[in-house]
Protein backbone atom coordinates (compact mmCIF):
# COMPACT_ATOMS: atom_id res chain seq x y z
CA UNK A 1 0.00 0.00 0.00
CA UNK A 2 1.36 3.32 -0.87
CA UNK A 3 1.80 6.28 1.51
CA UNK A 4 -1.57 8.41 -0.01
CA UNK A 5 -4.03 5.63 0.74
CA UNK A 6 -3.28 5.89 4.38
CA UNK A 7 -3.15 10.37 4.38
CA UNK A 8 -6.13 9.55 2.50
CA UNK A 9 -8.17 7.73 4.67
CA UNK A 10 -6.83 9.48 7.74
CA UNK A 11 -7.87 12.63 6.14
CA UNK A 12 -11.19 11.10 5.69
CA UNK A 13 -11.52 10.84 9.65
CA UNK A 14 -9.82 13.89 10.50
CA UNK A 15 -12.69 15.47 8.30
CA UNK A 16 -15.76 13.23 10.01
CA UNK A 17 -14.37 14.36 13.25
CA UNK A 18 -14.21 17.83 12.83
CA UNK A 19 -18.20 17.91 11.10
CA UNK A 20 -19.47 15.51 13.90
CA UNK A 21 -17.68 18.34 16.26
CA UNK A 22 -19.47 21.03 14.50
CA UNK A 23 -22.86 19.43 13.95
CA UNK A 24 -23.60 17.03 17.00
CA UNK A 25 -25.42 18.58 19.94
CA UNK A 26 -24.28 16.32 22.63
CA UNK A 27 -21.08 17.05 24.63
CA UNK A 28 -20.39 13.13 24.79
CA UNK A 29 -20.65 12.73 20.81
CA UNK A 30 -18.64 16.04 20.19
CA UNK A 31 -16.01 14.64 22.98
CA UNK A 32 -15.84 11.18 21.15
CA UNK A 33 -15.43 13.03 17.78
CA UNK A 34 -12.03 14.52 19.06
CA UNK A 35 -11.10 11.68 19.90
CA UNK A 36 -11.66 10.39 16.40
CA UNK A 37 -9.92 13.21 15.00
CA UNK A 38 -7.16 12.67 17.24
CA UNK A 39 -6.62 9.08 16.42
CA UNK A 40 -6.38 10.03 12.88
CA UNK A 41 -3.68 11.76 13.52
CA UNK A 42 -2.11 8.99 15.02
CA UNK A 43 -2.56 7.02 11.74
CA UNK A 44 -0.81 9.80 9.70
CA UNK A 45 1.98 9.84 12.42
CA UNK A 46 2.68 6.33 11.70
CA UNK A 47 1.97 6.44 8.34
CA UNK A 48 4.31 9.51 7.71
CA UNK A 49 6.95 7.63 10.55
CA UNK A 50 6.49 4.13 8.55
CA UNK A 51 7.30 5.82 5.48
CA UNK A 52 9.99 7.99 6.00
CA UNK A 53 11.58 4.70 8.32
CA UNK A 54 12.03 7.64 11.48
CA UNK A 55 10.78 6.39 14.47
CA UNK A 56 10.22 10.50 15.96
CA UNK A 57 6.77 9.71 14.66
CA UNK A 58 5.75 6.55 16.49
CA UNK A 59 7.09 8.15 19.42
CA UNK A 60 5.00 10.92 19.07
CA UNK A 61 2.06 8.56 18.98
CA UNK A 62 2.40 7.45 22.42
CA UNK A 63 2.76 10.95 23.69
CA UNK A 64 -0.88 11.62 22.11
CA UNK A 65 -2.43 8.76 23.21
CA UNK A 66 -1.00 9.08 27.19
CA UNK A 67 -2.88 13.27 26.71
CA UNK A 68 -5.89 11.89 25.05
CA UNK A 69 -6.50 10.09 28.21
CA UNK A 70 -5.75 13.05 30.56
CA UNK A 71 -7.54 14.76 28.09
CA UNK A 72 -10.69 12.00 28.68
CA UNK A 73 -10.21 12.43 32.35
CA UNK A 74 -10.56 15.89 32.64
CA UNK A 75 -13.34 16.35 30.20
CA UNK A 76 -15.33 13.52 31.21
CA UNK A 77 -14.89 15.26 35.28
CA UNK A 78 -16.02 18.45 33.95
CA UNK A 79 -19.53 16.86 31.73
CA UNK A 80 -19.92 15.41 34.67
CA UNK A 81 -19.78 17.95 36.70
CA UNK A 82 -22.40 20.00 34.73
CA UNK A 83 -24.77 16.89 34.61
CA UNK A 84 -24.89 17.25 38.24
CA UNK A 85 -25.94 21.11 37.88
CA UNK A 86 -28.37 20.73 35.35
CA UNK A 87 -29.09 16.80 34.38
CA UNK A 88 -28.36 17.65 30.64
CA UNK A 89 -25.49 17.05 28.37
CA UNK A 90 -26.81 19.22 25.03
CA UNK A 91 -24.74 22.00 24.11
CA UNK A 92 -27.92 23.98 22.87
CA UNK A 93 -28.75 23.70 26.78
CA UNK A 94 -25.86 25.67 27.98
CA UNK A 95 -26.12 28.86 27.39
CA UNK A 96 -26.56 31.16 30.24
CA UNK A 97 -23.11 32.72 28.95
CA UNK A 98 -23.54 34.34 25.86
CA UNK A 99 -21.25 32.72 22.80
CA UNK B 1 24.49 9.72 32.30
CA UNK B 2 26.58 12.69 32.77
CA UNK B 3 24.82 14.24 30.33
CA UNK B 4 21.61 13.71 31.91
CA UNK B 5 22.98 15.71 35.20
CA UNK B 6 24.13 18.44 32.91
CA UNK B 7 20.90 18.67 31.45
CA UNK B 8 19.33 18.87 34.67
CA UNK B 9 21.77 21.24 35.63
CA UNK B 10 20.99 23.20 32.94
CA UNK B 11 17.45 23.57 33.18
CA UNK B 12 17.50 23.79 36.76
CA UNK B 13 14.66 26.78 36.35
CA UNK B 14 12.29 24.11 34.92
CA UNK B 15 13.15 21.24 37.30
CA UNK B 16 12.90 22.86 40.36
CA UNK B 17 9.48 24.01 39.57
CA UNK B 18 8.41 20.56 38.62
CA UNK B 19 10.06 19.66 42.30
CA UNK B 20 8.26 22.11 43.95
CA UNK B 21 5.02 21.18 41.97
CA UNK B 22 5.76 17.07 42.90
CA UNK B 23 5.92 18.36 46.62
CA UNK B 24 3.27 20.35 46.80
CA UNK B 25 1.12 17.41 45.73
CA UNK B 26 2.40 15.25 47.85
CA UNK B 27 1.49 17.55 51.07
CA UNK B 28 -1.50 18.05 49.59
CA UNK B 29 -2.11 14.28 49.64
CA UNK B 30 -0.72 13.49 52.92
CA UNK B 31 -3.81 14.60 55.14
CA UNK B 32 -6.75 17.53 55.50
CA UNK B 33 -6.26 20.97 56.13
CA UNK B 34 -2.87 21.22 54.16
CA UNK B 35 -3.82 24.21 51.76
CA UNK B 36 -1.75 26.99 53.60
CA UNK B 37 1.43 24.42 53.31
CA UNK B 38 1.09 24.13 49.79
CA UNK B 39 0.42 27.46 48.88
CA UNK B 40 3.27 28.36 50.45
CA UNK B 41 5.40 25.94 49.41
CA UNK B 42 4.17 27.03 45.89
CA UNK B 43 4.94 31.17 46.09
CA UNK B 44 8.28 29.64 47.22
CA UNK B 45 8.73 27.42 44.63
CA UNK B 46 7.43 30.34 42.05
CA UNK B 47 10.16 32.79 43.56
CA UNK B 48 13.06 30.37 43.49
CA UNK B 49 12.42 29.45 39.55
CA UNK B 50 12.00 33.19 38.60
CA UNK B 51 15.24 34.45 40.04
CA UNK B 52 17.44 31.30 38.68
CA UNK B 53 15.38 32.27 35.36
CA UNK B 54 16.89 35.67 36.19
CA UNK B 55 20.18 33.91 36.59
CA UNK B 56 19.90 32.04 33.33
CA UNK B 57 19.21 35.29 31.14
CA UNK B 58 22.51 35.06 29.15
CA UNK B 59 23.25 31.50 28.86
CA UNK B 60 21.13 29.94 26.18
CA UNK B 61 22.38 26.82 25.01
CA UNK B 62 20.24 23.98 24.23
CA UNK B 63 19.63 20.26 26.52
CA UNK B 64 17.84 16.91 26.07
CA UNK B 65 19.39 16.18 22.60
CA UNK B 66 18.07 19.58 20.84
CA UNK B 67 14.69 19.17 23.04
CA UNK B 68 15.00 22.05 25.31
CA UNK B 69 16.40 25.32 25.02
CA UNK B 70 17.50 26.61 28.55
CA UNK B 71 18.14 30.32 29.40
CA UNK B 72 17.63 33.27 26.69
CA UNK B 73 14.05 33.47 25.23
CA UNK B 74 13.31 30.34 27.56
CA UNK B 75 14.24 32.10 30.99
CA UNK B 76 12.69 35.60 29.70
CA UNK B 77 9.38 33.74 29.27
CA UNK B 78 9.91 31.70 32.29
CA UNK B 79 10.34 35.19 34.17
CA UNK B 80 7.00 36.08 32.90
CA UNK B 81 5.17 32.62 33.86
CA UNK B 82 6.44 32.77 37.27
CA UNK B 83 5.41 36.29 38.14
CA UNK B 84 2.14 35.74 36.57
CA UNK B 85 1.70 32.63 38.73
CA UNK B 86 2.80 34.31 42.17
CA UNK B 87 0.30 37.32 40.84
CA UNK B 88 -2.44 34.95 40.45
CA UNK B 89 -1.21 32.64 43.95
CA UNK B 90 -1.44 35.48 45.66
CA UNK B 91 -4.82 36.67 44.46
CA UNK B 92 -6.36 33.43 44.68
CA UNK B 93 -5.71 33.02 48.53
CA UNK B 94 -7.74 35.86 49.75
CA UNK B 95 -10.24 34.98 46.66
CA UNK B 96 -10.54 31.34 47.87
CA UNK B 97 -10.83 31.97 51.27
CA UNK B 98 -13.73 34.89 50.81
CA UNK B 99 -15.64 32.25 49.23
CA UNK B 100 -14.74 29.63 51.64
CA UNK B 101 -13.34 26.82 48.65
CA UNK B 102 -9.71 27.11 49.70
CA UNK B 103 -8.28 23.92 48.05
CA UNK B 104 -4.48 23.09 48.05
CA UNK B 105 -5.37 21.27 44.69
CA UNK B 106 -5.96 24.88 43.49
CA UNK B 107 -2.37 26.06 44.21
CA UNK B 108 -1.07 22.98 42.64
CA UNK B 109 -2.41 23.25 39.51
CA UNK B 110 -1.41 26.46 38.79
CA UNK B 111 2.51 25.64 39.32
CA UNK B 112 1.95 23.03 37.12
CA UNK B 113 0.05 25.10 34.51
CA UNK B 114 3.28 27.59 34.85
CA UNK B 115 5.66 24.01 34.35
CA UNK B 116 3.58 23.92 30.92
CA UNK B 117 3.99 26.96 30.01
CA UNK B 118 7.89 27.22 30.74
CA UNK B 119 7.87 23.84 28.53
CA UNK B 120 6.03 25.89 25.92
CA UNK B 121 8.35 28.49 25.72
CA UNK B 122 11.64 26.52 26.24
CA UNK B 123 10.54 23.73 23.46
CA UNK B 124 13.18 23.80 20.14
CA UNK B 125 11.01 20.27 19.27
CA UNK B 126 7.16 20.47 18.30
CA UNK B 127 7.00 16.86 20.54
CA UNK B 128 7.59 19.60 23.48
CA UNK B 129 5.72 22.11 22.11
CA UNK B 130 3.07 19.71 22.10
CA UNK B 131 3.66 18.73 25.28
CA UNK B 132 3.91 21.81 27.29
CA UNK B 133 0.70 23.33 25.21
CA UNK B 134 -1.23 20.29 27.01
CA UNK B 135 0.41 20.21 30.27
CA UNK B 136 -0.50 23.27 30.60
CA UNK B 137 -4.81 23.31 28.64
CA UNK B 138 -5.02 20.20 31.12
CA UNK B 139 -4.66 22.38 34.52
CA UNK B 140 -6.48 25.00 33.05
CA UNK B 141 -9.31 23.09 32.23
CA UNK B 142 -9.60 22.24 35.73
CA UNK B 143 -9.23 25.60 37.19
CA UNK B 144 -12.01 27.30 34.91
CA UNK B 145 -13.88 24.94 36.65
CA UNK B 146 -12.56 24.34 39.88
CA UNK B 147 -15.98 26.31 41.69
CA UNK B 148 -18.09 23.13 40.53
CA UNK B 149 -20.79 23.83 42.04
CA UNK B 150 -21.20 27.07 40.28
CA UNK B 151 -23.16 26.46 36.77
CA UNK B 152 -21.26 29.23 35.01
CA UNK B 153 -17.96 27.69 35.79
CA UNK B 154 -19.42 24.45 34.77
CA UNK B 155 -20.48 25.86 31.72
CA UNK B 156 -17.66 28.03 30.95
CA UNK B 157 -14.68 24.97 31.80
CA UNK B 158 -16.58 22.80 29.07
CA UNK B 159 -16.75 25.30 26.69
CA UNK B 160 -12.70 25.78 27.48
CA UNK B 161 -12.45 21.88 27.28
CA UNK B 162 -14.15 21.01 24.21
CA UNK B 163 -13.14 23.86 21.65
CA UNK B 164 -9.44 23.55 23.47
CA UNK B 165 -9.73 19.53 22.50
CA UNK B 166 -10.66 20.29 18.93
CA UNK B 167 -7.93 22.89 18.47
CA UNK B 168 -5.14 20.27 20.02
CA UNK B 169 -6.83 17.89 16.78
CA UNK B 170 -5.67 20.81 14.41
CA UNK B 171 -2.16 21.20 16.48
CA UNK B 172 -1.45 17.75 16.01
CA UNK B 173 -2.17 17.35 12.62
CA UNK B 174 -0.23 20.38 11.50
CA UNK B 175 2.46 18.79 13.63
CA UNK B 176 1.99 15.65 12.02
CA UNK B 177 1.96 17.05 8.38
CA UNK B 178 5.11 19.23 9.00
CA UNK B 179 6.88 16.11 10.34
CA UNK B 180 5.80 14.26 7.06
CA UNK B 181 7.09 16.97 4.49
CA UNK B 182 10.44 17.82 6.95
CA UNK B 183 11.23 14.57 7.85
CA UNK B 184 11.76 15.90 11.87
CA UNK B 185 10.04 17.93 14.66
CA UNK B 186 13.12 19.54 15.44
CA UNK B 187 12.96 23.64 14.99
CA UNK B 188 16.64 23.26 13.63
CA UNK B 189 15.80 20.69 10.83
CA UNK B 190 12.55 22.47 10.07
CA UNK B 191 14.38 25.70 9.47
CA UNK B 192 17.20 24.09 7.40
CA UNK B 193 14.39 22.75 5.96
CA UNK B 194 12.06 25.71 5.11
CA UNK B 195 13.06 27.19 1.90
CA UNK B 196 13.08 23.95 -0.11
CA UNK B 197 9.27 22.55 1.35
CA UNK B 198 7.87 26.18 2.20
CA UNK B 199 5.19 25.75 -1.25
CA UNK B 200 4.49 22.19 -0.78
CA UNK B 201 0.87 22.07 -0.24
CA UNK B 202 1.05 19.50 2.71
CA UNK B 203 3.48 21.82 4.61
CA UNK B 204 1.47 24.82 3.88
CA UNK B 205 -1.71 22.81 5.48
CA UNK B 206 0.20 21.99 8.07
CA UNK B 207 1.63 25.64 8.70
CA UNK B 208 -2.11 26.76 8.40
CA UNK B 209 -2.96 24.08 11.04
CA UNK B 210 -0.74 25.50 13.46
CA UNK B 211 -2.21 29.12 12.99
CA UNK B 212 -5.65 27.71 13.90
CA UNK B 213 -4.06 26.28 16.35
CA UNK B 214 -2.57 28.96 17.87
CA UNK B 215 -4.43 32.09 17.19
CA UNK B 216 -7.38 29.90 19.50
CA UNK B 217 -4.66 30.16 21.93
CA UNK B 218 -4.02 33.34 22.07
CA UNK B 219 -7.94 34.65 21.19
CA UNK B 220 -7.13 35.74 18.08
CA UNK B 221 -9.92 36.68 15.52
CA UNK B 222 -11.86 34.49 14.17
CA UNK B 223 -11.17 31.81 16.82
CA UNK B 224 -11.25 34.09 19.79
CA UNK B 225 -15.29 33.34 20.56
CA UNK B 226 -13.90 31.02 23.87
CA UNK B 227 -12.55 33.74 25.48
CA UNK B 228 -15.47 36.00 26.82
CA UNK B 229 -17.50 33.43 28.23
CA UNK B 230 -14.87 31.22 29.77
CA UNK B 231 -13.21 34.54 31.38
CA UNK B 232 -16.28 35.55 32.29
CA UNK B 233 -17.16 32.06 34.32
CA UNK B 234 -13.88 31.26 35.61
CA UNK B 235 -12.43 32.52 39.03
CA UNK B 236 -11.23 36.01 38.60
CA UNK B 237 -8.00 34.88 39.75
CA UNK B 238 -7.44 32.31 36.72
CA UNK B 239 -9.10 34.83 34.43
CA UNK B 240 -6.17 37.30 35.28
CA UNK B 241 -3.70 34.32 35.11
CA UNK B 242 -5.03 32.97 31.55
CA UNK B 243 -4.94 36.65 30.11
CA UNK B 244 -1.78 36.82 30.99
CA UNK B 245 0.62 33.53 31.65
CA UNK B 246 -1.52 31.17 28.80
CA UNK B 247 -1.20 34.39 25.98
CA UNK B 248 2.09 35.17 26.88
CA UNK B 249 2.97 31.22 26.72
CA UNK B 250 1.08 31.40 23.07
CA UNK B 251 2.97 33.57 22.12
CA UNK B 252 6.32 32.19 23.49
CA UNK B 253 5.48 29.12 21.20
CA UNK B 254 4.32 31.26 18.10
CA UNK B 255 6.78 33.25 17.89
CA UNK B 256 9.17 30.40 18.44
CA UNK B 257 7.47 28.24 15.87
CA UNK B 258 6.70 30.80 12.95
CA UNK B 259 9.89 33.31 13.65
CA UNK B 260 12.31 30.82 15.26
CA UNK B 261 11.54 27.47 12.89
CA UNK B 262 9.99 28.95 9.84
CA UNK B 263 11.20 32.47 8.47
CA UNK B 264 7.83 33.93 7.42
CA UNK B 265 8.59 37.55 6.00
CA UNK B 266 6.91 38.32 3.32
CA UNK B 267 5.35 35.44 2.61
CA UNK B 268 1.64 34.00 2.60
CA UNK B 269 1.81 33.16 5.94
CA UNK B 270 2.56 36.80 6.86
CA UNK B 271 -0.55 37.62 5.31
CA UNK B 272 -2.85 35.55 7.03
CA UNK B 273 -0.95 36.61 10.28
CA UNK B 274 -1.90 40.24 9.30
CA UNK B 275 -5.45 39.60 8.13
CA UNK B 276 -5.78 37.77 11.34
CA UNK B 277 -4.29 40.79 13.52
CA UNK B 278 -6.16 43.65 11.63
CA UNK B 279 -9.82 41.83 12.74
CA UNK B 280 -8.70 40.72 16.21
CA UNK B 281 -7.85 44.49 16.65
CA UNK B 282 -10.99 45.80 15.33
CA UNK B 283 -13.62 43.40 16.51
CA UNK B 284 -12.03 43.39 19.62
CA UNK B 285 -11.85 46.41 20.40
CA UNK B 286 -15.16 47.52 18.63
CA UNK B 287 -17.17 44.32 20.57
CA UNK B 288 -15.84 45.46 23.91
CA UNK B 289 -17.33 49.11 23.43
CA UNK B 290 -20.87 47.39 23.94
CA UNK B 291 -19.85 44.78 26.92
CA UNK B 292 -21.45 46.09 30.67
CA UNK B 293 -19.55 42.77 32.43
CA UNK B 294 -15.86 44.29 33.31
CA UNK B 295 -14.65 40.57 33.03
CA UNK B 296 -16.16 40.30 29.19
CA UNK B 297 -15.31 43.83 28.57
CA UNK B 298 -11.58 43.23 29.55
CA UNK B 299 -11.49 39.73 27.32
CA UNK B 300 -12.49 41.76 24.58
CA UNK B 301 -9.50 43.75 25.11
CA UNK B 302 -7.41 40.72 25.46
CA UNK B 303 -8.51 39.78 22.10
CA UNK B 304 -7.70 43.22 20.92
CA UNK B 305 -4.59 43.03 22.67
CA UNK B 306 -3.52 39.67 21.00
CA UNK B 307 -4.25 41.38 17.57
CA UNK B 308 -1.83 44.23 18.33
CA UNK B 309 0.96 41.53 18.91
CA UNK B 310 0.02 39.63 16.15
CA UNK B 311 0.93 42.34 14.08
CA UNK B 312 4.55 42.03 15.46
CA UNK B 313 4.49 38.59 14.74
CA UNK B 314 3.72 39.08 11.20
CA UNK B 315 5.89 42.00 10.55
CA UNK B 316 8.48 39.26 10.94
CA UNK B 317 11.42 41.31 11.82
CA UNK B 318 13.50 42.24 15.15
CA UNK B 319 11.62 44.89 16.37
CA UNK B 320 8.36 42.97 16.02
CA UNK B 321 10.00 40.46 18.29
CA UNK B 322 11.59 43.07 20.81
CA UNK B 323 7.89 44.36 20.40
CA UNK B 324 6.06 41.10 21.36
CA UNK B 325 8.50 40.46 24.24
CA UNK B 326 8.34 43.55 25.94
CA UNK B 327 4.36 43.98 25.46
CA UNK B 328 4.19 40.39 26.95
CA UNK B 329 6.04 41.11 29.81
CA UNK B 330 4.30 44.69 30.81
CA UNK B 331 0.90 43.16 29.56
CA UNK B 332 1.25 41.17 32.32
CA UNK B 333 2.12 43.28 34.63
CA UNK B 334 -1.14 45.45 33.77
CA UNK B 335 -3.82 42.99 33.46
CA UNK B 336 -3.51 41.07 36.54
CA UNK B 337 -3.45 44.34 38.30
CA UNK B 338 -6.42 45.12 36.68
CA UNK B 339 -7.35 41.80 37.39
CA UNK B 340 -6.47 41.79 41.00
CA UNK B 341 -8.56 45.19 41.99
CA UNK B 342 -11.15 43.29 40.22
CA UNK B 343 -11.01 40.08 42.32
CA UNK B 344 -11.33 42.41 45.73
CA UNK B 345 -14.67 44.42 44.18
CA UNK B 346 -16.32 41.96 43.32
CA UNK B 347 -18.54 39.74 45.47
CA UNK B 348 -20.04 36.45 45.93
CA UNK B 349 -22.60 34.87 43.14
CA UNK B 350 -20.62 37.21 40.56
CA UNK B 351 -21.82 40.31 41.62
CA UNK B 352 -20.10 44.37 41.47
CA UNK B 353 -18.56 43.41 37.66
CA UNK B 354 -20.28 46.32 35.95
CA UNK B 355 -18.83 49.58 35.15
CA UNK B 356 -21.88 51.05 37.13
CA UNK B 357 -20.59 48.96 40.10
CA UNK B 358 -17.99 51.18 40.30
CA UNK B 359 -19.64 54.63 40.47
CA UNK B 360 -17.98 56.84 43.51
CA UNK B 361 -15.08 54.10 44.10
CA UNK B 362 -12.16 57.17 44.12
CA UNK B 363 -13.68 58.67 46.96
CA UNK B 364 -14.13 55.78 48.92
CA UNK B 365 -10.94 53.73 47.92
CA UNK B 366 -8.73 57.04 46.58
CA UNK B 367 -5.63 54.38 46.31
CA UNK B 368 -7.29 51.20 44.50
CA UNK B 369 -8.67 53.65 42.13
CA UNK B 370 -5.79 55.61 41.64
CA UNK B 371 -3.92 51.66 40.48
CA UNK B 372 -6.91 51.08 38.68
CA UNK B 373 -6.50 53.78 36.87
CA UNK B 374 -2.79 53.20 36.16
CA UNK B 375 -3.24 49.56 34.64
CA UNK B 376 -6.34 51.27 32.43
CA UNK B 377 -4.50 54.15 31.51
CA UNK B 378 -1.51 51.48 30.40
CA UNK B 379 -3.60 49.36 28.59
CA UNK B 380 -5.39 51.88 26.56
CA UNK B 381 -1.60 53.13 25.57
CA UNK B 382 -1.76 56.17 27.07
CA UNK B 383 2.38 57.61 27.51
CA UNK B 384 3.87 57.69 30.15
CA UNK B 385 2.65 54.24 31.35
CA UNK B 386 4.35 50.78 29.40
CA UNK B 387 1.48 49.94 27.56
CA UNK B 388 2.38 52.61 25.01
CA UNK B 389 6.09 51.55 24.10
CA UNK B 390 4.81 47.92 23.46
CA UNK B 391 1.98 49.19 21.20
CA UNK B 392 4.67 52.13 19.72
CA UNK B 393 7.34 48.87 19.21
CA UNK B 394 4.68 46.58 17.45
CA UNK B 395 3.42 49.07 15.09
CA UNK B 396 6.95 50.51 14.43
CA UNK B 397 7.99 46.78 13.33
CA UNK B 398 4.80 46.65 11.18
CA UNK B 399 5.48 50.03 9.37
CA UNK B 400 9.56 48.49 8.71
CA UNK B 401 8.33 45.74 7.53
CA UNK B 402 5.67 47.66 5.04
CA UNK B 403 2.52 46.56 6.67
CA UNK B 404 1.70 50.44 6.98
CA UNK B 405 -1.97 49.60 6.80
CA UNK B 406 -1.87 47.02 9.25
CA UNK B 407 -0.37 49.77 11.65
CA UNK B 408 -2.96 52.64 10.61
CA UNK B 409 -5.43 50.28 11.79
CA UNK B 410 -3.89 49.75 14.89
CA UNK B 411 -3.51 53.13 15.76
CA UNK B 412 -7.34 54.02 14.76
CA UNK B 413 -8.57 50.80 16.96
CA UNK B 414 -6.57 51.84 20.19
CA UNK B 415 -8.35 55.15 20.14
CA UNK B 416 -11.40 52.89 20.30
CA UNK B 417 -9.95 51.69 23.03
CA UNK B 418 -9.30 54.55 24.73
CA UNK B 419 -13.06 54.77 25.44
CA UNK B 420 -14.51 51.86 27.16
CA UNK B 421 -11.23 52.24 29.38
CA UNK B 422 -11.67 55.76 30.27
CA UNK B 423 -15.35 54.77 30.90
CA UNK B 424 -14.45 52.81 33.95
CA UNK B 425 -11.69 55.90 35.16
CA UNK B 426 -14.62 58.49 34.67
CA UNK B 427 -17.34 56.11 36.97
CA UNK B 428 -14.89 55.57 39.47
CA UNK B 429 -14.14 59.33 39.41
CA UNK B 430 -16.85 61.15 38.41
CA UNK B 431 -19.79 59.58 39.11
CA UNK B 432 -21.37 59.84 42.87
CA UNK B 433 -22.20 56.67 44.27
CA UNK B 434 -20.77 54.38 47.54
CA UNK B 435 -18.74 51.43 45.38
CA UNK B 436 -16.22 50.21 47.56
CA UNK B 437 -14.65 47.03 48.45
CA UNK B 438 -16.33 44.12 51.00
CA UNK B 439 -13.13 43.86 52.91
CA UNK B 440 -10.07 45.37 52.60
CA UNK B 441 -8.07 43.19 50.11
CA UNK B 442 -5.09 40.72 52.14
CA UNK B 443 -1.81 42.67 52.74
CA UNK B 444 0.48 40.71 50.38
CA UNK B 445 -1.93 41.16 47.21
CA UNK B 446 -2.32 44.32 47.94
CA UNK B 447 1.51 44.88 48.13
CA UNK B 448 1.80 42.90 44.99
CA UNK B 449 -0.76 44.72 43.02
CA UNK B 450 1.24 48.21 43.96
CA UNK B 451 4.50 46.93 42.91
CA UNK B 452 2.53 45.70 39.65
CA UNK B 453 1.43 49.52 39.26
CA UNK B 454 4.99 51.07 40.04
CA UNK B 455 7.00 48.47 37.67
CA UNK B 456 3.97 49.54 35.14
CA UNK B 457 4.93 53.24 35.42
CA UNK B 458 8.74 52.52 35.49
CA UNK B 459 8.97 50.65 31.98
CA UNK B 460 6.98 52.90 30.71
CA UNK B 461 9.14 55.87 31.44
CA UNK B 462 12.65 53.69 31.13
CA UNK B 463 11.39 50.91 28.63
CA UNK B 464 15.34 50.32 28.00
CA UNK B 465 14.96 48.02 31.12
CA UNK B 466 13.34 45.03 29.40
CA UNK B 467 14.52 46.03 25.52
CA UNK B 468 17.82 45.08 26.91
CA UNK B 469 17.29 42.18 28.25
CA UNK B 470 15.93 40.67 25.39
CA UNK B 471 18.56 42.32 23.13
CA UNK B 472 21.06 38.95 23.58
CA UNK B 473 18.64 36.28 22.41
CA UNK B 474 16.36 37.17 19.68
CA UNK B 475 15.39 34.50 17.17
CA UNK B 476 15.65 36.90 13.97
Amino acid sequence: MELQTYLLLSAVTFIIGVVGVLARRNAIIVFMSIELMLNSVNLTLVAFSAYLGDVTGQMLVFFVMTVAAAEAAIGLAIIIALFRNKQTVNLDDINILKW
Amino acid sequence: METLVADIWRSTPLVLLTLVGLIALLVEGSGKGRAAAVYWISLVGTIASFVLSFLSLNTEEAAFNDMILQGGYAAFFGMIFTASAFGTLILSRSYLRRLHTERGEFYVLIVFAAIGMMLMASAIDLIILFLGIEVMSICLYVLVGFLRTKLTANESALKYFLLGAFTTGFLLYGIALIYGTVGSTSFRAISAAFPAVSNQPLFLLGAAMLVIAFSFKVAAVPFHMWAPDVYEGAPTPITAFMSTGTKAAAFAAFVGVFLGAFQIAGSKLSEVIALAAAASMIIGNVVAISQSNLKRMLAYSSIAHAGYMLSGISAANREGETGILFYLATYTLMNLGAFGVLSWVEQKDDTKLTFDDYAGFSAQQPFLAALLSIFLFSLAGIPPFAGFFGKYYVFLAAVKADLTWLAIIGVLTSVVSVYYYLRLVMMMYFQPGGATVEEPPAQMAFIAVTCAAILVVLFGIYPSLIVDLTKEFLNI
